[in-house]
């Protein structure tokens, strides 16, 4: 039955990303968004550098750029889910009289940006190889250590993910803001683009207390064989994996229990179906 | 003529007042608004940092940084506004009031322009502080100017958006949606756009932000030498595009409300 929610929500999800407009279109609308973002990254380091892309440094923020897409997208998407259905259409309340369980639902409803940041992140690694001196070859990557970080990553986006749209259950309007200010305070505080070790010493130690420190570091340790920073290099593998699953269930089910704690109080305050509209 | 002008004129005024009334009765929402470009902005500075990028370029980043309020301002407040309108069933109220659609445009705008001006300015003074930015007291004056300019081609071109969304629905969301980063890159909101090949950052010129930003970053920061074009000649442009954004803008607003009008679409909602 859950299951069945979930391949249910999933569809809806995929429906409502793509059948706006025809599937060339789609695609390219999907490619667009990100690659732009890569190329932001790679036009500022071009500035500096004299057009020089063979460095480290700069394979570990493209690397790292390129998978923090998932965060932000299925943050983003399971969070505005809420909104969306709320506000716009109207429907969350029928949610709760249909699926089965309503963490499926919205975890369903993410699968469909799972798959379009997926495309992109593959477009992304693939031009950044194909004309940027990415050092990425397919025969040295480490698939098995990728798999596993990979899933414990998207677990932990999906936590994430839970923890936005809880929030969502009981604000008004804010649905964009929120999700996009958080995913921004990671991108700053994860080594997404520079070594964990350029942030001020303060902040530190709340980098290497969020899951996605570590998601991306082992992400670049599966794909380029090292990972971009020095404070982490005494952390082997197998602790990166360790660490990752620990603090990715951690955050789920801190998630889990803050959107029912969430859930009562819109229940308690007549918040699951209204509408404040922009 | 004179009735009509200030029916108009308040038109504009009533319009501009729900945004500024509504720019600090949501007060998470202005945090957010202020800290969300700020974030982006830490993060760009510490990799300029790591990189060992000349200093202005943290001010480069912070400019661009707060400029990203007005562009959003624009692409979801303007552009795609009617769009929003029409979800709540408010167009058909603007469009039998007996105004200018342009003056509720207008309105929409300096309301707008407002509303960003909190959320732009918060980011600069925190980023300043924070990052330690300098400038040239001696440009901030013409920066002024080029700046006011800006907005001016930028929300003109808002109102260009806004007639072409008016006919759309989820597409209006997706395209507001597709313009935000790849205008951030052709735009050099994070950069100076010269980096981009000429012909590229020429065609970005489309986007009043793009000169605006690069003749800003010329006369305020010591040391910029880096600029696109002359600052003087990219003010010139940017008034020729305000002028040419405008008129453009009353047309289009014409044509696609009859368009939308006779194919029914201007009262369709969540299609």
């Amino acid at each position: 039955m859950r299951l069945r929610a979930f391949r249910l929500a999933a569809w809806l999800g995929w429906q409502m990303e793509s059948n706006w407009t025809d599937p060339w279109l789609f695609a390219v609308y999907s490619i667009i968004k990100p690659v732009s973002s890569a190329l932001i990254l790679v036009v500022m380091y071009y500035v500096v550098t004299g057009g020089q892309t063979q460095g480290d440094l700069f394979a570990g923020l493209y690397v790292g750029n390129a998978f923090f897409m998932y965060v932000g997208q299925l943050m983003f998407g399971m969070s505005w889910v809420v909104m969306e259905d709320r506000e716009f259409f109207r429907t969350f309340k029928y949610m709760y009289l249909a699926a089965p369980s309503i963490y499926w639902y919205l975890t369903g409803r993410a699968v469909a940006k799972f798959l379009v940041t997926s495309l992109a992140v593959a477009v992304v690694l693939g031009f950044g190889t194909a004309f940027l001196d990415l050092p990425l070859a397919l025969g040295a990557v480490r698939w098995g250590y990728l798999a596993a970080v990979l899933a414990l990553g998207i677990l932990a986006c999906v936590a994430f993910g839970l923890l936005m749209a809880g929030i969502m259950v009981i604000s008004a309007r804010h649905g964009q803001g929120y999700a996009e200010s958080f995913a921004g305070v990671l991108y700053l505080l994860c080594g997404v683009v520079f070594p964990l070790d350029v942030l001020p010493a303060p902040l530190q130690p709340v980098g290497r207390a969020i899951p996605f420190t570590y998601w991306i570091e082992g992400v670049r340790r599966a794909l380029m064989g090292r990972g971009m920073s020095p404070s982490l290099a005494g952390v082997d593998d197998g602790a990166i994996l360790a660490i990752l699953l620990l603090s990715s269930l951690a955050t789920l089910a801190v998630a889990v229990l803050f959107y029912a704690w969430m859930e009562r109080i819109a229940r308690d305050r007549g918040l699951i179906d209204q509408v404040t509209e922009h | 003529m004179l009735e009509e002008l200030e029916r108009n004129l308040r038109a504009v005024r009533a319009r501009a007042y729900v945004r500024v009334v509504g720019t600090f009765r949501e007060l998470s929402w202005v945090a957010f608004e202020i800290a969300m470009p700020l974030l982006s902005v830490g993060a760009y500075v510490f990799l300029y940092r790591a990189l060992g990028a000349p200093e202005r370029y943290i001010g480069y980043v912070l400019l661009g940084g707060a400029m990203t309020a007005y562009w959003l301002n624009v692409l979801w407040s303007m552009a795609s506004q009617f769009y929003w309108e029409k979800q709540s069933g408010q167009l058909e109220i603007f469009f039998i009031t007996p105004v200018s659609r342009m003056s509720i445009l207008a309105g929409m705008a300096a309301g707008g322009m407002f509303m960003s001006t909190a959320r732009a300015l918060g980011t600069l003074v925190l980023g300043s502080w924070l990052f330690g930015v300098q400038y040239r007291m001696e440009g901030i004056w013409a920066g002024l100017g080029i700046f006011l300019l800006t907005l001016a081609a930028l929300y003109g071109l808002g109102m260009v958006g806004a007639s072409l969304f008016m006919m759309y629905g989820r597409e209006a969301w997706h395209t507001a949606n597709l313009l935000q980063e790849p205008i951030y890159l052709l735009s050099g909101f994070y950069f100076p756009v010269r980096a981009l090949p000429r012909w590229l950052a020429a065609a970005a010129g489309i986007i009043p932000i793009t000169l605006g930003l690069d003749a800003i970053r010329q006369v305020v920061f010591p040391g910029a030498v880096d600029g696109l074009l002359d600052p003087g000649l990219e003010a010139a442009l940017l008034a020729v595009s305000c002028a040419a954004y405008f008129v453009l803008a009353h047309a289009a607003l014409r044509k696609l409300e009859d368009l939308a009008k006779r194919e029914g679409r201007l009262t369709l909602r969540w299609q």
